[in-house]
Order: C-alpha cells, then structure tokens, then sequence
C-alpha cells in the first residue's frame, strides 16, 4: 500500500469542494451529486485502508508506531515536515469522518437550497480538515488543520444556520465558536512552539516533528511538563467541551444546520479526545497523571451537569447538544483512567456517539423541515402523524441512553469498567449519568410523539421520510447495532493503538505519580 | 566617492530622476497616463536596481557617506517599500481615474514620499534618518488632503500635520539629547558610546525617541490620530500610510535599536513592552465598536504593529528574520484589504465604500473581489493558510524564544478580541441580499490593472501562508545582521 493514499485523502475532498462550487453556475444539482460522489470516493478509500490494512503491533512500545506514514519537507528552515501517520485510532476516525460526510451531504439535499456549492464547498473543507487532524504527525500541520477547520464551520454555522426565536443569532453562535477554539487553538501553539525550542536547546536542531518532540516532552522537568501540558489541555477541554469550557457548543449547534450540526457533534468534537490521546497523553504522562482527578471531576461534571440541563431544554436540538456534552464527559474519563478496558471503551464510545448524535440531528433537522419547529413545547402527539420517523427516533434515543445491544452501551459499560479500578468515585458519579440519559432521552420521546396532538392545522399526516432519509438511517440502525453486538472488528483495529497508550501512561512513572490515589 | 558608492546610490538616483521629470512634465503638459506610466517605469527601475545591486556587491554592504549604508537590510526594505508604493500606485490610478481636479501631483507626492522612506530604511545615522523621515512625511501630508474639496480630507491632513509635526519634533529633541550625551550622531557610534555608561539625560532622549517613533507606527498611547486621518485620506493613500509610511519607519527604528542594543536599559524595554501590549489590547478593544471599516482597519493597523513591537522589544538574532517575515505578510495583506475599497470606491462620491453596511452581500455581486477580501481578512486575523499566520507564527515563536510571556498573552487575546471584528466584516460580504444581480460592474483597463496587482497579492498572500520557504530564505540571507 502506498504512503500517498494519505495524501489523496486529503488532497480529493479539497478539490471536489472547489469543483462543487464552480459547477454551481451550471446546475443546482450537480454540485450535490460532485460532492456525494468526492465524499464516497473518500468514505471507500478509508474503508480500504480499513480492510488493507494492518493495525496490530507486536508488543506495546513506549513510542506509537504507524501502519502508514507520509513525509515530505515543508518548511525545512523551522524543521516542519509535511509528515503523515495512519494508526488503527487515526483510520476509525477517518472512516467515521468520512461516512459521516456522506450523510451530512445526504441530509443537505432538501435542506440547503442556496448557494448550494458554496456550502459543499465548506463543507468538504471541512471534513478535509478533520481528516488532516487525524492523520497529522508534525504539530505545525497538526495546528494548521485544527485552525483550519474553524473557518469553513464558520460559514456552515454563519451562513446556512437558523435564526430561531429567542436566540442570539446564528452569526453570534458561529463567532462565538471560532473565537472560543481559536483562543485555546493559540494558547496550544504557545505550548507548541515551547516545546519546539526546548528540543533546540537539547538537541541543537529545529523540529516540529511527533517523534522528536515526544522525546523532548518527556525529559522536560516536571514543573514546565506540567504547563505546557495546561496549554494541550485546555485547547482539548474546550473543543470537547468540558464543562466550565462548554458555553459555545449548545449555540453553535441550536444555529447550525442540520449537517453544521452532524459534522460538529459527530467528528469536530472527537478531534479532542484524539488529540488527548494522541499528543497529550503520549507528551507528558506525569503530568497527565498529575491533573487526572481534575480532569475527572470535570468530566463527572460535565456528565452529570450536562444531563440536567439537557432535561431542561425545550429545544430539541439544544437538548441533544448538552447531551453530547454529557456524553463526551464519559470519553474524558475513560482516556484520564487511562486502563486498556478504559481506553479502548472510549474509541467505541466516540464512535456509538458519532453515529447516534448525528442520527438524531438528522432527524431534528427532518421534524424541522416538516414542522417548522424544534420546540418541544409545540410537538406532542406527533406518533399518530407519522408512520416511520418516530420508532426511529425511539431507536436512536434509547442508543443515547445506552441501552445494551447498541454501540453506545458497549462504549460506556467498558469505560466505567475501566476506571472504576483507578477512580471509584468518580466513575459512581459518572455512572449515574446513564440514569439521568434514560431521563432526558425519555422526556424528548415523550414530549415529542405521545400525549395529545396540537392542533396546528394540519390535521392529517405529514409527509413521512422518503427514500434517501430512510436508508440513512437504516443505515446508521445497522451500524449502532452492529457496534453494540459485535463490537470486535473495531476493538481489533484499535487495540494496538490504545495499548501503547495505555502502556506509555502507566508504565514509566506510575508509581510516582500515583502517590495518593484518586477518589 | 567611489563608482562603487555612487552605483549603490542608483536606487535613490533614479527615483529623483523620475521625480524631477514627472515634476517638469506636469509643467509641460497635464497627461495623466503618461505621468502614471512614467511614475511606475521609474518605480520598477528603481525595484529591479535592488537585487542587481545584491548581486554586484556579493551581500556585502557599501557605505556611501557617514549617513546611509546599503545592505542587504536595506536593500530587503527598499525593496518591500517599493513594492508596496508600486501596489498604491496602481490603486490610485484606478481609484483617481475619475477625479475632477488635478490628479497628476499626486504621482508626484507619492515618489517623493517614497523617495523619503527608502532613505529611512538605508540610513544609518540620525541625520539621515531624519531627513527621510520628513522626506517622506511631507508630501502625505498633501496626499491625505489631496481631494482638497472635501473638508474631511481637509480636517485629516492638517490633524496629521500638526500630530505628526509634534512627534517630529519629540524625535528631534531626543537626539538632541543623546547628541549632548554621546557627541555622536552615527547609530554605531552612539551605540559604542552608550555601552560605556548612561544618564539620567539619556533615558529622558530614549524616551523621546520612543514617543516620536510611537506616533509615526500609531502605537497606543499614540494612536488618537489613526482612525481620523485613515476614514479622512482617500483609499490608496490610506494604504499608504499603513504601509509605507508604517514599514520605512519601522525598518530605521529598527536598525538605530539594533545598533544602540535598546539603550542598554532595561527601563526601554519595559516602556516598549508596555506600549506594545496596550497597542495590541486597546487597539482591538476600539475596533470592536466601529462601523466603518477603514476605522476598523485603523484599529487592527494599530493591534498589528503591537505584534510586530514584539521584535523591537527582542531584538537581536531572530527578531530581524521576525521583523521581516511579520511586515512581508502584513503588507501584502494590507495592500489587498484597501485595495478592494479602493476597487469598489470613488473619489467623487461623498466617501469611500467604507460602512460596514456597504458590503453587505458583495460577495454575491463581485465574487472575486470578495473573495480576495475575505483571504485577506482572514490573513489578518491571523488563520492558517494565509500569510498572516506565518507572520503571527513567527511573532510567537520569538516571544516563546524569549520568554516574552506577558507579550504573548497579550498577543494570544488580541487575536481572539481582533477575530470578532474582521469576522464581521467578513461575513456581512455573504449576507443574503434580495436581489441577486451577480452582474459585476464593467471594468476599464486601469482597474483591471488594479485587479491584476490584487490578484497578484492574493496569490503572494497564499504562497506565503502555504509555502514560505522561498521567502524565508530571502529574507534570511538579505539580513545577516541577525546571524
């Protein structure tokens, strides 16, 4: 297999994106069909890798090693490379970035109706740039396609967003997101371009290199480990969201089109976990160990937290987006816990999630379409008026719950298997979010499809989904189902990965960091 | 003088050659096409002169007369001075094409003024120094009041004139002071002299010289006439203000601080700091309420240079490469954002196309011009891809160098405050408009050829944010004062 396959996948999305918005002058049609075919041609080339590939690795090693790797010079005065990875966590994530580009497009057929190849473009640039995160292994790249796909989101959330009643605007939401991620984004190139120099310092030679850098991270002394490593975190915290970080998400996903929203709760917030597990974790284990009960206790408030605001939400697709919240307070734990079980738990558990959010903000963005409406307050009744879209979201809900059989059990059942040997409390707390999930994703089924029927004159049905929405979310139904009962394809691809992970945060100084244990 | 040093002099020559014949011309015949194109003939020989110059001398530098030197230094800023001279250039032909008055002097005041600032970039005492720096102030005086009907232009020019006349005379005073100190006027003598001891006398000429030099870059606390005289100037001129005049000052302070080792003080270290941190902070802070947007521009002109007084504060090895690579990607930027005003304005309307309202949807009736402005706002606000952020990157890294941890916290809040205003005008350019004539307006030759040097800045802008190699290297080996 060759390198440069990393190269096309990202080299294809950039130039189907530009190709969709030129065509635009021609047809409304074919920028659509221009950027489904460039997604599918995409979502097939990773799944190759996926099935080309081989992601195991003989014994954990203290440095992650790639089944695939690009590199090329770039700014060699500085030392940064054009360096691309491939690992088993990278390829699960692209796979799902790219399917979930699909369904992004597919669920923008009806939805977006102007300038049609300006927000393919976007939208391809987009998932160009998620997939670069994900294969990135010089931090300069890294930085460059982290701050890259800010400004096509912008757009999406900017220009196609929704305005709705009582909200601050979709522009509001869409500045308040960029200037969030991008002020933690520069605080991280601080953090950077420090460790930059104190590998000049030690080895005389500039490098933005992963491998170069990893090294350096870990001579460092503990105090200057311990803020450098404050700078990752905080990018990682906010993008996730943890919560004291989170305020941008729940506006930026109540404005955003239906597939501003797939895309953000889907993919752009997985790009954190990745870079915990990918530079942070693997650059300063003590430290990361040193702010571990920190960091739980956020993510238990964060899941706890954000499950009782969901509860309170009468927009439906607010209410998600703090249970996406919630969810990611799991994912937050499981990486801080940092056991194999734990850890692995967290690369289905993105996954389940990935899957199962944007199915839901599909379906909000398909109850939009039909009822000109996401307040919950205004549905009711709607189980009568439709003969497939409820079920479905019966389904789907229940997945976000977490009910066993669907990939988001297997997610969370085995992060709070594996943390419960390192942080009891924490993971106690966290597990009462599964009860608080059944609540909120009840009262949005409950609220939504039972109880008495508006009278909002339509008396009768409403137009069901048709086809193309239909076998979305089959699709996705199968998926989650195939996740939640054989999860082992995934766990296999990812295992090596996330035992080097595993192996590199437990195994050197855990001794010494561990000198109290975490409640 | 040797050949060698009257050959080094060529640039300077042939600019007042050109000057003192756009000058006769103007006495012979009012041709305004002709005067142009003779304007930008001299302009691009002086350019080409540059790196013939390089290549002649082998990079060493030639000292011609106790007051200028031409080095690789100097001939990297002449060269960024012209280029961006030779951008307005185009910008107020097509800009002034329609002007009712006499449009021919303006060439003129522009070659004078840009005669000024390459002086100011090869000079090397503070004769020298002074003399390009009024050289090249004067006529922008008369630029910026050059449509001498409007009574705003009027207000912007002599406001500037009596600002800038003050910070002049600030300037003066304080080498006055170093001059009773020192006995010397040559940057490296001063600089030997100083490092023997210092003065009570002497802290009160460096800070003089900071308040003249703080004026001339529109750094905070000196910055009150920035927004006025921008909105007030006509576009091209506004341009530049905010990068000629801005880059030549910049490049001799530069020097004189790199010779003179920032006064041996720490006490000017600390104040350059101070400034550079309120430029950035404040000058975000005032853009956020604006609606015009060469106010805006102002503004972000003033949070810029904060950035860039990050090099002066460090300076030394790889603060010039710094200093360098920030004003390249800043120029370009700042030559493409007024260049779209200038494109889409007129000098006989009442104003510019410069409320924010204005732009609504222009992306959806001038898609390419938007476009351009959308890169270089982005460019500006500092994203990745774009030339800003190698500019900004190399900012950062020499603050991290340096452990400037309070500069770089002020760097790191001023881009996000400085995000919220250029996403604004951004994205007022794609709101939906209700009629949606895509029809662009005709375009005659000269805004074509503006058209041409916007689209020329605008793939500079993206090489350079995609792969600055090329001109990293350049600028490395033009400056080997930083090695």
């Amino acid at each position: 297999m060759s390198p440069s396959i990393l190269v096309w996948l990202l080299v294809i999305p950039f130039v189907g994106g530009f190709a969709s918005w030129q065509s635009e002058r021609y047809s409304r049609f074919i920028p659509r069909w221009i950027a489904l075919f460039t997604q599918l041609t995409v979502l097939g080339m990773s799944l190759w890798l996926w099935f080309a590939g081989d992601f195991t690795l003989a014994a954990p090693a203290s440095t992650p090693s790639f089944a695939l790797e690009y590199k090329a010079e770039w700014i060699p005065s500085f030392g940064i490379s054009f360096h691309l990875g491939l690992d088993g966590l990278s390829m699960l994530l692209i796979v799902l970035t790219n399917l979930l580009g699909v369904m992004a497009i597919g669920c923008s057929w009806k939805e977006i109706d102007r300038y049609v190849g300006f927000f393919h473009l976007n939208l391809l640039w987009n998932l160009a740039g998620v997939v670069g995160v994900f294969l990135a292994l010089d931090l300069f790249l890294f930085f460059f396609f982290w701050e890259m796909m800010l400004v096509p989101m912008y757009f999406l959330i900017a220009l196609w967003g929704h305005n709705i009643p009582g909200g601050k605007g979709r522009i509001y939401a869409a500045t308040k997101f960029f200037i969030f991620t991008q002020f933690s984004g520069l605080i991280m190139l601080l953090s950077i371009l420090a460790l930059v120099f104190f590998h000049h310092q030690s080895a005389g030679a500039w490098s933005f290199g992963y491998a170069d850098l990893m090294a350096t991270a870990r001579s460092l002394p503990p105090e200057t480990a311990w803020w450098l490593m404050l700078g990752f975190f905080l990018a990682f915290a906010v993008k996730m969201p943890l919560v004291p970080f989170h305020t941008w998400l729940p506006d930026a996903h109540g404005q955003a089109p239906t597939a501003g929203s797939v895309d953000l709760a889907g993919i752009l917030l997985k790009t954190a976990a990745y870079g915990m597990l990918r530079f942070a974790l693997p650059f300063f284990p003590e430290a990361m160990q040193g702010i571990a009960p920190i960091a739980m206790g956020l993510a238990a408030l964060s899941v706890v937290y954000a499950a009782v605001v969901a509860f309170s939400q009468t927009d439906v697709k607010r209410l998600i987006a703090y249970s996406s919240i919630s969810h990611m307070g799991f994912v937050v734990l499981g990486i801080f816990a940092g056991t194999e079980q734990a850890l692995q738990g967290v690369v289905v558990q993105m996954i389940a999630h990935g899957l199962s959010a944007a199915a839901l903000f599909i379906l909000c963005g398909e109850i939009y379409e039909r009822l000109h409406t996401r307040d919950l307050r205004q549905m009711g009744g709607l189980w009568a008026r439709f003969p497939y879209l409820p079920p479905i979201m019966l389904f789907f809900s229940a997945a976000s719950l977490g009910l066993p059989g669907l990939g988001n059990f297997v997610g969370e059942f085995l992060i709070l298997l594996g943390s419960f040997t390192v942080a009891p409390l924490f993971t106690i707390i966290c597990a009462s979010g599964l009860i608080l999930a059944a609540v909120y994703s009840l009262i949005l089924v409950q609220k939504a499809f039972h109880g008495a029927p508006r009278d909002d004159g339509h008396k009768g049905h409403y137009d069901d989904l048709t086809r193309r929405e239909l076998s979305m979310m089959a699709l996705l139904m199968v998926l989650l189902l195939g996740l939640g009962l054989y999860p082992q394809p995934v766990l296999d691809a990812s295992a090596a990965a996330m035992n080097t992970v595993e192996h590199i945060y437990n195994q050197p100084h855990a001794a010494a960091a561990l000198g109290e244990a975490i409640p | 003088m040797t050949l060698q040093q009257l050959a080094a002099l060529m640039p300077l020559i042939l600019l007042t050659i050109t000057t003192v014949g756009v000058m006769l011309h103007i006495a012979w015949a009012r041709q305004y096409h002709v005067i142009g194109a003779v304007t930008i003939l001299g302009m691009n020989l002086a350019l080409l002169s540059l790196p013939i110059l390089w290549l002649v001398n082998e990079g060493q530098p030639v000292e011609v007369t106790p007051l200028l030197v031409l080095d690789g230094y100097a001939l990297f800023y002449s060269g960024l001075i012209l280029a961006a001279a030779l951008g307005v250039l185009t910008l107020c032909g097509a800009y002034f094409e329609s002007y009712e008055g006499n449009r021919e002097e303006l060439y003129l005041l522009l070659l004078m003024s840009t005669l000024g600032a390459v002086v100011m970039a090869m000079s090397r005492h503070f004769a020298g120094f002074f003399i390009g720096l009024e050289l090249m102030s004067l006529p922008l005086y008369a630029m910026v009041a050059y449509p001498a009907k409007d009574s705003r232009a009027l207000e912007g020019g002599i406001k500037y004139l009596i600002l800038s006349a003050g910070a002049s005379a600030f300037l003066l005073f304080g080498m006055a002071l170093l001059f009773a100190e020192t006995g010397a006027l040559g940057f490296a003598d001063v600089g030997s002299k100083l490092a023997l001891g210092r003065s009570p006398l002497l802290l009160t000429g460096a800070a003089m010289i900071i308040v003249g030099v703080a004026f001339k870059l529109s750094a905070v606390p000196f910055h009150l006439w920035t927004s006025d005289v921008y909105e007030a100037s006509p576009a091209p001129v506004a341009a530049f203000l905010a990068t000629v005049s801005k880059i030549a000052v910049f490049a001799g302070t530069y020097r004189l601080f790199l010779n003179i080792g920032v006064f041996h003080h720490s006490a000017t270290a600390e104040a350059l700091s101070v400034v550079a941190i309120a430029s950035m902070v404040i000058g975000n802070v005032l853009a956020l309420q604006q609606d015009n947007v060469k106010r805006i521009l102002a503004y972000s002109s003033i949070a810029q240079f904060g950035y860039l007084l990050v090099a002066l504060v460090a300076v030394g090895e790889r603060a010039t490469e710094a200093a360098g690579i920030f004003l390249l990607t800043y120029v370009v930027t700042t030559i493409g954002v007024f260049g779209v005003i200038a494109l889409v304005s007129s000098p006989m309307k009442e104003r510019d196309v410069e409320h924010i309202e204005q732009f609504r949807g222009l992306f959806w009736k001038r898609p390419y011009l938007s476009s351009i402005m959308t890169a270089m706002l982005l460019s500006l606000a500092g994203i990745p891809l774009t030339a800003g952020f190698i500019g900004k990157f190399y900012i950062i890294a020499l603050g991290v160098e340096q452990r400037l941890w309070w500069l770089m916290g002020a760097v790191i809040l001023g881009s996000a405050i400085g995000l919220y205003y250029y996403l604004r005008v951004l994205i007022m350019m794609f709101q939906p408009i209700p009629t949606r004539d895509r029809v662009s307006e005709p375009l005659n030759w000269i805004q074509n050829a503006g058209g041409a040097m916007l689209v020329a800045a605008m793939v500079v802008m993206l090489v350079l944010g995609v792969y600055p190699e090329p001109f990293l290297d350049i600028i490395r080996q033009a400056t080997p004062l930083l090695r």
